[in-house]
């Protein structure tokens, strides 16, 4: 069993289903996904997961704690970053840190040493005896950050963590998270940004309308949707014609120009670059590029949910607030 | 240990976060001070030891019940109080961390009308010990009725209508003002259906010795009222905040 084990979770609100039987497992020390638009189902999940509501059906095991039965022990092993930073305005960053650390039971002499370092390791040092009402929204996220790791959690968990904060700050957050990873700390993010899950995530999977459409590893995820191979060339010259002798030259290929005037040869096969590369220089063509295409996350989170990305663009700009 | 830390930390924060800032504090001074002047205005000749238990009772009142009620729904506006649910800390403890913040303001608001009146007549024959666990059970059961509240309401502003939709009430029927021997007779069954009843009648006993109730039997009905609010407050806890 995982570290984290979802199965059969349900979550109905009225007749609305926000949450339908969906299941999933984490392992210990990797960073899983949960990515989807808006009204998806991903707070209802992250919510469930935390103890903070119940489930209609279904079981939630933290590290075999089963969190409906035995929630504060469950909790006792999470770290939580919810996605509005809701620290106390009214304490001071060092303050806020002691105070989230003592209600995990750490004493003074634990929880002093811990929050000063834990505010040296998020570059707030200096900010540590402001207020947190005086903080920057980038800084409010670094110390919700902080404040959940203060009792060193075996699993944290991360509702938008990087939404609606400047670039470094987004940056730094990112590192941090790959750096738990490597201390073998579990990690379950909900996030808009798809290009973020994709550099970070080791698995993902896409909710929409409470279910979860895909799941696995970003290559997985990717030879889902990619059924084949395609090499895109930039070349010096006009070469309307070359399609068709292309195609009969390499049979099984289908060859086609696109409006910037590169070529894209495609094929179930593997396609060898070095007789491609001859042809063209037996055709006296000068290449001066040649990649290989394949699908973004984007793309494969389009195909699979039926969602446009531009809907999730909106929901960024609306700063991912559920 | 680790509960003792969490609740001791919660009231800790609380106090140095809300009942210590300059604003409370002043409400907590002139808010009494004004009701004992109130009432040394409209009835000058009238005995101060005998107001004193109404000015105790209602300053203990009006200080928790509206202190506990905004604070909860701010934090809960603001989510922080989230941390709190999620926190591995039993329920009951975090709800009594929650409430022994405001059981101190209340003690310190029943403060300013005795020493206003220490000034102005002889206390020398009250019986401090019975007025002390008084004021702690009246503050008791205002803090759980302020928590109630805070467990229904969504805004601040709420909290408080729905504070003195109660209190006010409560004031009237609790025999403060009116002897529950001149209400109507259906209202008197309400009367004993309010713990300020209890609490009024044992300082009444305590102050000027005119109590009608025998202050063990009030004593064992303030308990009660607290183990009920307290269940209730916890079951609505559970019920509303972790859906």
């Amino acid at each position: 069993m995982g570290m984290v084990s979802v199965s059969n979770l349900k979550k109905t609100y009225g007749h609305f289903i926000a949450v339908d039987d969906i299941s999933f497992e984490i392992e210990k020390g990797e960073i899983f996904g949960f990515l989807g638009p808006n009204g998806a189902g991903k707070t209802s999940t992250l919510n469930m997961m935390i103890g903070l509501s119940r489930p209609t059906a279904g079981e939630i095991r933290i590290d075999g704690i089963d969190i409906k039965t035995q929630t504060k022990k469950a909790q006792a092993k999470m770290g939580i970053v919810p996605d509005e930073s809701n620290l106390y305005n009214e304490l001071d960053g060092f303050d806020n840190l002691c105070f989230c650390a003592a209600l995990y039971g750490m004493r003074k002499e634990e929880r002093e040493p811990r929050a000063r370092q834990l505010l040296e390791q998020f570059r707030l040092k200096e900010a540590g005896k402001r207020p947190f009402k005086a903080y920057s929204k980038g800084m409010r996220r670094k110390l919700t950050i902080a404040a959940a790791l203060i009792h060193s959690p075996q699993v944290l968990f991360l509702d938008e963590p990087t939404t609606g904060i400047d670039v470094e700050s987004s940056r730094q957050i990112r590192d941090m998270i790959l750096e738990l990873k490597k201390k073998g700390t579990t990690i379950f993010l909900t996030t808009h940004y798809i290009e973020e899950a994709e550099r970070i995530c080791d698995k993902i999977a896409f909710i929409a309308e409470g279910r979860i459409v895909a799941s696995g590893t970003v290559p997985q995820l990717m030879e889902s949707i990619s059924h084949g191979h395609a090499i895109q060339f930039v070349t010096d010259k006009n070469i309307e014609s070359l399609p068709v002798d292309l195609q009969a030259c390499f049979k099984g290929s289908k060859v086609t120009i696109r409006p910037d005037h590169s070529l894209v040869m495609a094929s179930d096969q593997r396609i060898p670059l070095f007789p491609v590369m001859e042809f063209f220089h037996e055709n006296k063509v000068e290449v001066y590029e040649a990649r290989e295409l394949r699908p973004s996350l984007e793309d494969v989170f389009v195909k699979l949910t039926g969602i446009e990305s531009s809907v999730l663009k909106k929901d960024k700009e609306k700063g991912g607030r559920q | 240990m680790k509960s003792w830390i969490a609740f001791w930390n919660i009231l800790k924060k609380d106090v140095k976060n809300y009942y210590l800032k300059p604003p409370n504090i002043s409400w907590g001074i002139i808010f009494p001070l004004s009701w004992t002047l109130m009432q040394l205005i409209r009835s000058p000749g009238g005995n101060i030891l005998e107001l004193l238990p109404g000015l105790i009772s209602m300053s203990v009142l009006f200080g928790t019940t509206s202190m506990l009620a905004v604070t909860i729904t701010f934090e809960r506006s603001g989510r922080s109080f989230d941390r709190l649910l999620l926190a591995p800390i039993n329920l009951s403890v975090m709800v009594l961390a929650k409430i022994a913040g405001t059981i101190l303001f209340g003690i310190f608001n029943a403060l300013v009308p005795v020493i206003f009146a220490s000034f102005l007549i002889d206390l020398s024959a009250v019986n401090w010990g019975l007025v002390f666990l008084a004021v702690l059970m009246i503050a008791i059961t205002s803090a759980l009725l302020g928590l109630l509240i805070a467990v229904s309401a969504k805004q601040v502003f709420e909290a408080q209508t729905f504070s003195n939709f109660f209190r006010f009430p409560m004031l009237f029927l609790c025999g403060l003002f009116i002897p529950i021997s001149s209400l109507p007779l259906v209202l008197r069954p309400v009367s004993f259906c309010l713990p300020l009843t209890y609490g009024t009648d044992i300082l009444r006993g305590a102050i000027v010795g005119s109590n009608t109730l025998v202050p063990l039997l009030s004593f064992g009905m303030l308990i009660l009222f607290s183990v009920v609010l307290f269940l209730i407050c916890r079951h609505n806890i559970n019920r509303k905040w972790i859906l």
